[in-house]
């Protein structure tokens, strides 16, 4: 905050900071941003929860992306999405009961020309099957 | 910087590329650092390493070399040979080869249509350069329009040349940026911004994404020379926080250029003096309309208000603003360099210039290109692209994201420039070219687009927020085959009414894929209702009558 001189204007840029060092973004954080910055909590709140990139439930420790863009869609990304849905028992935005893996999906992460693909821990997988997929989100899940 | 020490730079680095005329390139763009391009360059340096070429041969990544689908490319120097889908085993051969023939298993012709019959002019240092070094950037004529805009022209005659050039907006609607510039140099107003808008939301585009990772100083440029025709001495470029490595390179090019005193005050001896600041964005498609934009950059929630007045008079912080794209910034130094009319001879009568393309989906060469307007899209999809792949028939080509439209086969020898895809139905947009076959289903495609706007939409008008939701239902019911006629002219009054009544361009142009699909491929929607007939096997509408049965 102190970077940017505790701008109002500055608010966005915060949240990026305390997303990046926290994970996400919880209510003790979003007061103290909101306090230190001078605007309503309600629009710390607003901009927290009008921005798909911010987060306010705390991710899993390995998260999967799996971009849902137009090339993405048309080249098999639902399937994609379906098996992990299914092999993890979740749905998207949401993580494992054992908190290990959180399934989250993009609209498009500008590797279009490598569809369909999907981020595991932040790390684009180019060009991906079901199988892959499941062998993929097998190493994170203990035997 | 004076222009005497801008030269000396460039005049150091062409010695130092002739003292070692052995090289080799590494693409270092997201698509071939995805296909593990970065061990290739690893391993490609150690290779150097163990044949005592160390220091005579430099390895450097570079940016992209559009042909994404083959990656990850190397270019070896000074032979010019381009080497396709190259694994780091495959180092020491490639290395081995530098001063006898190519290694012909990995030669990818440079004389491939898609190389052929490209244009580059925001793409001329693309997959050339280091986009980390400035002195790269200034030895291929970089910052020479800025000084010649700085030290011979004064505002009015920028402003002039980028009128005379016939460039308009790349960021889709197209509007003169010579028309936009001279507004906002007349406003009168001590302060005054130019912002960059990076924010690239349309899925299945990845344009500004490559230049900005591939050539950031290009931008950088486009951006000083704006604010000194306009009279701005503070910028702002607005990009995704989902772009970290060029959110990283934008990073590196500002510092560079601060630090040889390119930006700053006195550029380039004169009075003049510009800034330029990062803000990233957090995931909003509709923080690339100008006015949700600027409510982005000012810390706000990304909701557009109407115009006029628009931004041009009051945007930021109510101060007159001028918001361009990143391609058009880039199409700027050139322009200054060269003369508008040496740009004006390229394109069609009413587009002038080249567009960048992001070629994806059911297209052999997938990949980023530059052509000029005009070129037809039979050209750009079966000779540059290489066609539809595993034999497959042609079907659609849905240009400009969620507010365009799919073309079908019968324009396929259209010029591309932004009249004729508009009256086709769709627009140029930014520049995604998704290329659809006969496995693509066209209500399911309307279906998606409409999803991506239902979730999209900002909330602040009704219009918007609830048609977009109805029109989402009804195209969900025609999939899944439980739909009446009556349900499909309830979906194209819908249509009407959101185009007609929404507050910004998010709304007005959600209908469009819908308008466009029932326009072309109204016979697949009738099958999806009266048939419960998929004819591409994607809705499940069959499945469920089935069940039902």
């Amino acid at each position: 905050m102190r970077r940017h001189g505790f701008s109002r204007n500055a608010l966005i840029e915060t949240l990026h900071i305390v997303q990046q060092s926290f994970g996400f973004l919880d209510r003790p954080s979003l007061e103290y941003v909101a306090q230190s910055l001078r605007v309503p909590l309600s629009k710390a709140f607003g901009v927290a929860t009008f921005y798909h990139f911010f987060s306010l439930k705390p991710p899993g420790d390995h998260t999967c992306v799996i971009c849902l863009g137009t090339a993405c869609y048309i080249k098999g990304a639902p399937q994609l999405l379906a098996e992990v849905e299914q092999s993890l028992g979740i749905q998207q935005g949401e993580t494992t009961p054992d908190g290990r893996v959180s399934v989250l999906t993009a609209r498009c992460v500008g590797s279009c020309s490598l569809a369909p693909v999907a981020l595991f821990d932040g790390e684009v997988a180019p060009r991906l099957n079901a199988l892959e997929m499941r062998g993929r989100l097998q190493r994170w899940i203990p035997s | 910087m004076t222009p005497e020490q801008l030269e000396q730079i460039a005049s150091e680095e062409t010695v130092a590329r002739a003292r070692n005329p052995l090289r080799l390139s590494v693409c270092m763009a997201a698509g071939c650092i995805s296909s593990n391009g970065e061990a290739v360059k690893k391993s490609l340096e150690s290779a150097v390493k163990g044949a005592g070429l160390n220091g005579t041969c430099p390895v450097t990544g570079v940016g992209c070399m559009g042909l994404c689908s083959r990656g990850p490319l190397v270019s070896a120097e000074p032979s010019g040979v381009l080497y396709q889908n190259v694994t780091p085993d495959d180092a020491g051969e490639i290395v081995g080869s530098l001063s006898g023939a190519p290694v012909e298993r990995l030669q990818c012709s440079r004389e491939l249509p898609f190389f052929k019959r490209q244009v580059g002019v925001v793409l001329e240092n693309s997959g050339r350069i280091n986009p980390e070094r400035i002195e790269d950037y200034v030895a291929a004529k970089g910052y020479e329009g800025l000084v010649r805009a700085l030290t011979e022209m004064t505002p009015a005659e920028v402003v002039d040349q980028i009128s005379r050039s016939g460039l308009r907006g790349r960021g889709g609607a197209g509007y003169p940026t010579g028309l936009k510039w001279s507004t906002v140099a007349k406003a009168q107003a001590a302060t005054k911004y130019v912002v960059c808008n990076a924010d690239e939301g349309d899925p299945g585009a990845f344009m500004d994404r490559s230049v900005l990772e591939s050539d950031p100083q290009r931008v950088l440029e486009g951006m000083i020379i704006a604010g000194y025709a306009v009279g701005a001495s503070r910028g702002y470029i607005y990009v995704r926080a989902e772009y970290p490595l060029a959110i990283a390179r934008l990073n590196t090019a500002i510092r560079q250029a601060k630090h040889v005193g390119l930006l700053g005050t006195q550029i380039g001896n004169t009075e003049f003096a510009f800034d330029i600041e990062l803000r990233l964005g957090a995931g909003a498609f509709v923080c690339g309309e100008e006015t949700a934009l600027i409510a982005s950059i000012e810390g706000g929630r990304g909701t557009p208000r109407p115009r006029p007045p628009y931004p041009a008079q009051a945007g930021l912080y109510g101060a007159p603003t001028l918001i361009n794209n990143v391609e058009t910034f880039a199409n700027i130094p050139p322009i200054i360099r060269k003369g508008g009319d040496w740009y004006a001879a390229m394109g069609t009568p009413r587009s002038k210039g080249t567009k960048v393309f992001a070629l994806t989906g059911k297209i052999n060469c997938t990949g980023l290109i530059e052509v000029p307007m005009g070129m037809t899209l039979r050209e750009i999809i079966f000779e540059v692209g290489g066609g539809v792949p595993e034999g497959r028939k042609f079907k659609a080509v849905q240009t400009g994201g969620p507010s365009g439209g799919c073309i079908p086969e019968q324009f396929l020898d259209m010029p591309v420039d932004y009249d004729s895809l508009a009256q086709a139905g769709s627009i140029m947009g930014s520049g995604g070219m998704i290329v659809m076959d006969d496995s693509s289903c066209m209500v399911d495609v309307a279906k998606y687009f409409m999803e991506f706007c239902m979730s999209e939409s900002c909330g602040k008008c009704i219009p918007c927020r609830a048609g977009t939701a109805q029109m989402y239902d009804l195209l969900a019911k025609i999939s899944e085959g439980q739909a009446s006629l009556d349900d499909l002219a309830m979906l194209e009054d819908l249509c009407d009414m959101v185009k007609n009544t929404s507050l910004c361009g998010l709304g007005q142009s959600a209908p469009n894929p819908v308008v466009s699909t029932l326009r072309y491929f109204r016979h697949e929607y009738l099958a999806h209702i009266q048939d419960k007939n998929c004819s591409a096997g994607v809705c499940a509408c069959g499945a469920r009558q089935e069940v039902g049965a």
